[in-house]
C-alpha cells in the first residue's frame, strides 16, 4: 500500500470510530442520521482505497455496495421517519452525554486490549487499525442501550454494523463477496423491516419513544 | 434428487403469491412442508453412515447432522402449516385477505431460509441465512397488529440483529485467522469442513475471540441466557404456527450453527473453551426459567420459559461433547420440535376457543373439551420429561453422558432446576386442565387434533422402541465428534 492510500485509510478508519462516538453526543434525530451518512461514506472510502492499491475487484464491488445502501439508501429510510416530527430530539438518554462519551474512551481502550492478538498474528498497518472497528461496535452497543428513541436504537444497530463491517476490510480485505452481498443485503432488509414496524408502532402508539413499550413483562 | 425437494418452500412461496387464501393454499403449504420432510428422510437414508451429500460445486452439503435438521424442519413444519386455517380463518377481502396472502408467502421464506441454514457449506451463508429468518419471522411476530405483538417483533428484531452481528464480528475474526493458518499458505476459507480441516493450524488467540463471538451471537437466537430477553415475547406474541417453528425448530437451527463452530474449536482450542461457555450459558438459561416458570401467568409465556430450558438442557450435553451426549442432545432436538409444536397449536386451540391464554381464567378443559384437554396434558406431560415420550429418554441419556464426561455437578445442578421446571409446568396443567365444569357447546374439530395427536404418538414412540432414528443420530454425532 503506498504512502498515500495508507494514509487515506487511517484516516478515513478512524473518521468511522469518532463519527460513531459523535453519534453518542448528538440528540436530534435528523442530525444523527446525517451522522450515519457520513460513517457510511467513510467506510467506503476504506474499502475502496484497499481494493485500488490491492487491485481486488471483488472489494471495489463491495465499495460501491457500501456506498449506495450505506450511504444512500438507508439514511434516506430513515430520515424520511425523522422527518415527520421536526425537530424530535432524544428525550434524555439513560446515561447523560458526558457519563457516555467517558465510557465510550474507556470502551475503546477495551477494543485496543482485545485486539491485540490481531496485531500479532499479521504486523502490518491494517491489522494495527482493526481495534478501531472493534472500538466503534462497542461505541454501537452503547448507543442502542443508552437510547429511548426506536430511531436511535436503529442508528445504534447500524454503527454496530458499521464497525463489524470496517474490521472485516482492514483484517481480511472483506469475506467472500457472496457473503458480503447476502450481509448488506440483509441489513438493507432489516432497516426496511424495523422501518415498516416504524410505521405500524405510530399508527397504533403515536409517538414512537420506547418508553410506552412496556406492555410485555412477568 | 432429494435435494431438489428442498426447493419446495421456494416454490410454494411463487405459487401462494398467485392462489387465493383459502383451502387450496394451505394444501399447497402443506404438501411443500410434507415434501421437505420427504427429503429430509431420503438424505437421512444416504448420509446415515457417513457419506456425504453434495450439490452445486460444493456449496451445499449435507452430512449425517444436516439431515436430522431438515427432518426436524419438515416435521414441525408440516405440523404448523397444517394448522394455517385455524389461524387465518375465514378471510374476506380486504386488508385481512393481503395479510393472509403475505403471512402464508412468509413462513414458506422462513421455512426455505432455515433449510438454507442446515445445508450451506460456508459459515457466512450459514450466518445470512439465520439472519434472513429474523427478516421472514419479525413480520410474522407482528402478524396481530396488536400493540403487544408490534412491541414484541420491535424487540425480537432488535436483538436479534445485534446478537447476529456479533457473530458475523467472530465469523470475520475466524476468516482472518484462516488466511494467516500455517504461514498463509492454505488459502483463506469459512467453509466449515475446511475449516475443520484447518484448525490445528490457526491462530489460537484470534480463533479464541472469534468463536467466543461466534457462540454468543448465535446464542441470542438459540434463546441462552443472558440473551434470552426477547424471546417470551416473541413467542407468547407470535401466532401459533409461529410459535410453533420458532419454539419447535428455529431454537435449534441456531443451535446447529454453534455445533458447527464447536467442531472448529475442539480441534483448533481443545474442547475446553466452548465446554466452558456452554456450561455457562446453559446453566443459565435454566435458573432464568426455573425462575420465571413458577409464578406464570399465561400459557404462552409458560411455554417459552420452557423452550429456553430445554436450550439450556441441550447446551448442557453438546458441552459434554462426547458422541453418546451429542447422539442424546439430538434426539432430544427432535423430541422437543414435535412436543414444543404441539402444546403452542394446542395453545393456539385454546386462544382460539377460550379467547385467552391466561391460566387462572381457564379451567376444566378435560370436562368441558375432552380432546383439546387430553392432547394438552398429554404435551404437558412429555415437556415435563416423564416416560414414555422421547424427551424422558433423552433427558436420562444426556445427563448420564454429562456425568460420564466429568460434568456430573453440571448435571446435578440442571436435575434440580429441571425438577422446578417441570412442577411448574404440571402445576399450570393442574389449574388449566382439571376442576368440575360442563361440556363446552362448541367443538374443536377432529382435522385440526389429528396431526397434534400424530405427533404425541411419534413423540412416544420414539421413547419407548429403541429409536428408529437411531442410526442417523449416532451417524450425525461421529461426524461432529
Amino acid at each position: 500500500m503506498s504512502g498515500l492510500a495508507g494514509a487515506l485509510v487511517d484516516l478515513a478508519a478512524v473518521a468511522v470510530l469518532v463519527i460513531g462516538v459523535a453519534g453518542l453526543w448528538r440528540r436530534d434525530l435528523r442530525a444523527l442520521v446525517g451522522l450515519l451518512r457520513v460513517q457510511g461514506l467513510a467506510l467506503a472510502l476504506v474499502a475502496a482505497t484497499t481494493a485500488a492499491s490491492e487491485h481486488d475487484l471483488g472489494l471495489g464491488v463491495t465499495a460501491a455496495l457500501v456506498v449506495v445502501v450505506k450511504a444512500g439508501v438507508v439514511p434516506t429510510l430513515l430520515v424520511r421517519v425523522a422527518r415527520r416530527d421536526p425537530g424530535a430530539r432524544e428525550a434524555a438518554p439513560l446515561i447523560n452525554v458526558p457519563s457516555s462519551l467517558v465510557l465510550a474512551a474507556a470502551l475503546v481502550g477495551l477494543a485496543v486490549v482485545v485486539g491485540a492478538p490481531l496485531h500479532a498474528l499479521a504486523p502490518g498497518r491494517a491489522a494495527a487499525l482493526a481495534p478501531l472497528g472493534l472500538a466503534t461496535v462497542l461505541v454501537g452497543y452503547l448507543l442502542l442501550v443508552t437510547r429511548r428513541r426506536a430511531l436511535s436504537q436503529v442508528v445504534g444497530l447500524l454503527v454496530i454494523d458499521n464497525g463489524v463491517a470496517l474490521t472485516t476490510f482492514l483484517l481480511t480485505a472483506g469475506v467472500p463477496l457472496i457473503v458480503e452481498l447476502g450481509g448488506t443485503l440483509d441489513v438493507l432488509l432489516v432497516v426496511v423491516v424495523l422501518r415498516a414496524l416504524l410505521g405500524t408502532m405510530r399508527a397504533h402508539l403515536g409517538d414512537v419513544s420506547l418508553d410506552q413499550l412496556r406492555e410485555l413483562h412477568d | 434428487m432429494a435435494l431438489a425437494l428442498l426447493l419446495a418452500p421456494l416454490l410454494a412461496a411463487l405459487v401462494l403469491a398467485i392462489v387465493a387464501p383459502g383451502p387450496r393454499a394451505t394444501a399447497t403449504s402443506v404438501a411443500a412442508s410434507g415434501l421437505v420432510l420427504a427429503g429430509g428422510v431420503a438424505l437421512g437414508a444416504r448420509t446415515a453412515h457417513g457419506h456425504v451429500v453434495q450439490a452445486l460445486g460444493g456449496a451445499v452439503r449435507v452430512d449425517a447432522l444436516s439431515a436430522v435438521m431438515v427432518i426436524v424442519i419438515g416435521t414441525v413444519a408440516t405440523l404448523a402449516t397444517a394448522a394455517t386455517g385455524r389461524v387465518l380463518g375465514d378471510v374476506g377481502a380486504g386488508p385481512a385477505r393481503r395479510r393472509a396472502r403475505e403471512y402464508a408467502i412468509l413462513v414458506q421464506v422462513f421455512v426455505a431460509a432455515m433449510l438454507g441454514a442446515v445445508v450451506a457449506a460456508n459459515l457466512g451463508v450459514v450466518w445470512v441465512m439465520v439472519e434472513a429468518t429474523t427478516i421472514a419471522t419479525t413480520f410474522l411476530v407482528g402478524h396481530q397488529r396488536t400493540r403487544r405483538a408490534i412491541e414484541a417483533s420491535w424487540k425480537y428484531a432488535v436483538l436479534c440483529s445485534v446478537g447476529i452481528a456479533l457473530a458475523f464480528a467472530g465469523l470475520v475474526l475466524v476468516y482472518f485467522a484462516s488466511a494467516h493458518a500455517g504461514g498463509g499458505l492454505r488459502g483463506a476459507t469459512l467453509d466449515w469442513s475446511g475449516l475443520r480441516a484447518l484448525a490445528p493450524h490457526l491462530d489460537p488467540r484470534v480463533t479464541r475471540l472469534g468463536i467466543a463471538l461466534l457462540t454468543l451471537g448465535f446464542g441470542t437466537k438459540v434463546g441462552l441466557a443472558p440473551l434470552q430477553s426477547w424471546l417470551p415475547d416473541a413467542h407468547s406474541q407470535a401466532p401459533a404456527p409461529v410459535s410453533a417453528l420458532m419454539s419447535g425448530v428455529l431454537l435449534t437451527v441456531a443451535l446447529y450453527a454453534i455445533l458447527r463452530v464447536k467442531a472448529i474449536a475442539d480441534v483448533a482450542l481443545g474442547p475446553g473453551f466452548v465446554r466452558g461457555l456452554l456450561v455457562v450459558l446453559g446453566l443459565a438459561s435454566l435458573a432464568v426459567a426455573a425462575l420465571m416458570v413458577i409464578a406464570q401467568r399465561d400459557l404462552k409465556r409458560l411455554l417459552a420459559y420452557s423452550s429456553i430450558e430445554h436450550m439450556g438442557l441441550i447446551a448442557l450435553a453438546v458441552a459434554a461433547g462426547t458422541p453418546l451426549a451429542l447422539a442424546a442432545a439430538l434426539l432430544h432436538v427432535v423430541g422437543h420440535g414435535l412436543v414444543k409444536s404441539v402444546l403452542f397449536l394446542g395453545a393456539g386451540e385454546v386462544h382460539h376457543a377460550e379467547a385467552t391464554t391466561t391460566i387462572a381464567d381457564i379451567r376444566a378443559l378435560l370436562r368441558r373439551r375432552a380432546a383439546l384437554g387430553g392432547v394438552l396434558a398429554a404435551g404437558l406431560v412429555a415437556l415435563a420429561g416423564l416416560p414414555p415420550f422421547s424427551l424422558f429418554a433423552s433427558e436420562v441419556a444426556m445427563f448420564r453422558a454429562e456425568i460420564g464426561a466429568g460434568l456430573g455437578w453440571a448435571a446435578g445442578v440442571a436435575l434440580a432446576l429441571l425438577v422446578v421446571v417441570s412442577t411448574g409446568l404440571l402445576r399450570a396443567g393442574r389449574q388449566v386442565l382439571l376442576g368440575p365444569g360442563e361440556r363446552a357447546a362448541d367443538r374443536v374439530p377432529r382435522r385440526a387434533l389429528a396431526p397434534l395427536v400424530a405427533a404425541l404418538g411419534a413423540s412416544a414412540v420414539l421413547g419407548v422402541v429403541a429409536w428408529p432414528l437411531a442410526t442417523l443420530l449416532h451417524g450425525a454425532a461421529g461426524a461432529l465428534a
